[in-house]
């Protein structure tokens, strides 16, 4: 039996495609949902290797955007490409050299952890003589190995997370799209979670992980992408974004609402930029400037992102 | 752009075909595996409901009724009841499975996201269902042979109707799924096309004792043609069968065409 997309996995080591290095291309990509525009006109690139975040508040058309790259929602205007395949077209080939990672469990739950990686060893097309080879790797990135013949529903939720993560590299893809990969997770089981990606980035997988917790955007990915509206509104690499939009440092001023109320309208006539953050009002892109006294703070990610896409979510 | 005209670099990729049948066994492996931990509730359901009809009907009716159309009762029902076993392990299956598996598991959801297209999932789990079908609704038959039916060679055909037949309600109770918005409304459909289908089939009663229009309408009702086949695989086979048996064939086409449709509809955006 012929397994075209494993004889062509094969040859992905050759020196290749001159469009692309990039493994995802989107250019000017429109998604409407009757009257809501949920991507508007987005181009986005993510170079092969490297590990692209999408971060934008809930809303922002992250999810759209995933869906889209796996033909599971058709874009109404632009281009995409993954992995130098035209979508929808050739959607079905592009899948095959893609590991998906769903914002929301879909497991088997009355399967094993072992039936789960079997079923999906199939529907992903691993050759029979490998499935056994692929189902124990998956398992071992997994560490689930003495789990293997629990049913899903037994599971706890960092273990079906990781299940979850394990399915989606059974066949060994170029190019992982995780979506919202640690959402509702323990801090702890998120870190491990954090390790796994980047040790998979460090091993040349290509990475579009979309979230909304800024902390994983920062320290997983290479290139951060904010969304709002459908809209790109920032690109670069986390400390870049930082230190075009917040500046270096950020003064943190607390106090009773009439005086963050009275020190954020002093900030902006000084010209500088201003957010709240929850008890304080923290003065950004202080370059030099006056300021009052106050806590100093590096400016992070969390500035950028809340400068940008607004203090109040949609 | 002018990167992309000299792409031909590229390694070549074949354009993977519609139907394919890596994606289809795939999707199939799927059910086997999580039918492995259902199977005995099934078989035994099965068995029993087939049995619990004989019974009921057999010897309550049988009492009264001792031939129709020059059968036994227990003949005729026996051997009716199979369309009835096709119907009750193919259309509500469908139903119901796949309305969990794509809006509550969101199994599909993962399905698609690996190299399969709407088109093979639907297609391969109609088939799955079918071939239950075929195997659950040949068992009234063997039930009824325990209670004296004799058997006969146009039996060994049974097991083919009931696949046949079984895929056209497959694809029904998929099409269902993915029209209907919530899993309650499945009972208008039970209600208004399943029950009065399943008791005018000829199964429990010959139609000729029926109005004339009623004859007549029950040639649009695949259960019928399904009892017809049976009937006469059981006692032997007449010219018209090449009727029923094209009939189950369209019913299966279209079905499985509309399921695909609709369910597409459904499952992409």
């Amino acid at each position: 039996m012929v397994w075209p997309i494993l004889a062509s996995a094969g040859a992905r080591d050759a020196p290749c495609r001159d469009v692309s290095d990039l493994a995802i291309r989107l250019r000017g990509v429109v998604k409407r949902f009757g009257p809501i525009t949920a991507v508007d006109g987005l181009d986005l690139d993510l170079p092969a290797g490297t590990c692209v975040g999408l971060l934008g508040p809930n809303g922002a058309g992250k999810s759209t955007t995933m869906r889209m790259l796996t033909a599971q929602a058709i874009a109404d205007e632009g281009s995409i490409e993954v992995l130098g395949l035209t979508l929808p077209s050739d959607s079905k080939v592009a899948r095959a050299e893609c590991g998906v990672v769903p914002q929301l469990d879909n497991l088997d739950i009355t399967l094993t952890v072992e039936q789960n990686l079997r079923v999906f060893a199939r529907l992903y097309r691993v050759p029979r003589g490998e499935r056994s080879a692929a189902i124990d790797r998956a398992i071992g990135i997994a560490n689930l190995g003495d789990r293997r013949d629990t049913k899903v529903d037994q599971l706890s939720g960092g273990m079906r997370r990781r299940l979850l993560i394990a399915r989606a590299l059974v066949h060994r893809p170029r190019l992982l799209l995780l979506d919202e990969p640690t959402v509702g997770l323990d801090p702890q089981v998120r870190q491990e979670l954090w390790a796994l990606i980047d040790n998979l980035r460090s091993e040349g997988v290509s990475i579009l992980m979309s979230t909304h917790y800024i902390e994983e955007a920062q320290r997983l990915a290479d290139t951060v992408v904010i969304m709002s509206h459908g809209q790109k509104v920032a690109e670069g690499p986390p400390a870049a974004l930082v230190a075009e939009h917040a500046g270096s440092e950020a003064v943190e001023v607390y106090g009773p609402p009439a005086r963050l109320a009275e020190v954020e309208a002093a900030a902006i006539e000084r010209g500088q930029r201003t957010r709240r953050t929850g008890t304080s009002v923290s003065i950004l892109g202080l370059n030099g400037g006056e300021v009052p006294d106050g806590e100093r703070r590096p400016a992070n990610l969390e500035d950028v992102f809340v400068l940008l896409t607004g203090e109040e979510v949609a | 752009m002018a990167a992309e005209a000299v792409s031909t670099g590229a390694p070549r990729r074949r354009r993977l075909g519609r139907l394919e049948r890596s994606a289809i066994e795939g999707v199939l492996a799927r059910e086997i595996i999580n039918f492995s931990s259902f199977w005995r509730a099934t078989t035994f359901s099965s068995i029993v409901q087939p049995a619990i009809y004989l019974i009921a009907f057999g010897f309550g009716f049988g009492s009264l009724v001792s031939t129709v159309g020059g059968l036994d009762y227990v003949q005729f029902v026996g051997t009716g009841t199979v369309a009835t076993a096709v119907l009750f392990s193919s259309a509500f299956p469908a139903m119901f499975g796949t309305f969990v598996k794509y809006k509550f598991q969101r199994t599909y959801d993962a399905i698609l996201a690996a190299p399969v297209d709407t088109e093979e999932l639907v297609t391969a789990e109609s088939l799955w269902i079918a071939a239950r079908a075929g195997v659950f609704g040949t068992m009234p038959l063997l039930v009824a042979i325990v209670f004296g039916l004799d058997p006969s060679w146009g039996m060994l055909i049974v097991p083919f109707i009931g696949f046949l037949a079984g895929f056209g309600w497959a694809a029904f109770g998929i099409l269902t799924a993915a029209v209907l918005r919530s899993i309650d409304d499945f009972s208008y459909v039970t209600s208004t096309v399943l029950t009065p289908l399943f008791l005018v089939a000829g199964t429990f009663f010959p139609l000729s004792g029926l109005p004339g229009w009623v004859h007549y309408a029950s040639n649009a009702n695949p259960l019928f043609h399904t009892v017809e086949l049976v009937h006469h695989a059981a006692f032997g086979f007449k010219i018209v069968d090449l009727g029923h048996m094209a009939f189950l064939v369209g019913f299966g086409i279209v079905m499985w065409r509309l399921a695909i449709r609709y369910m597409a509809r459904r499952l992409v955006d």
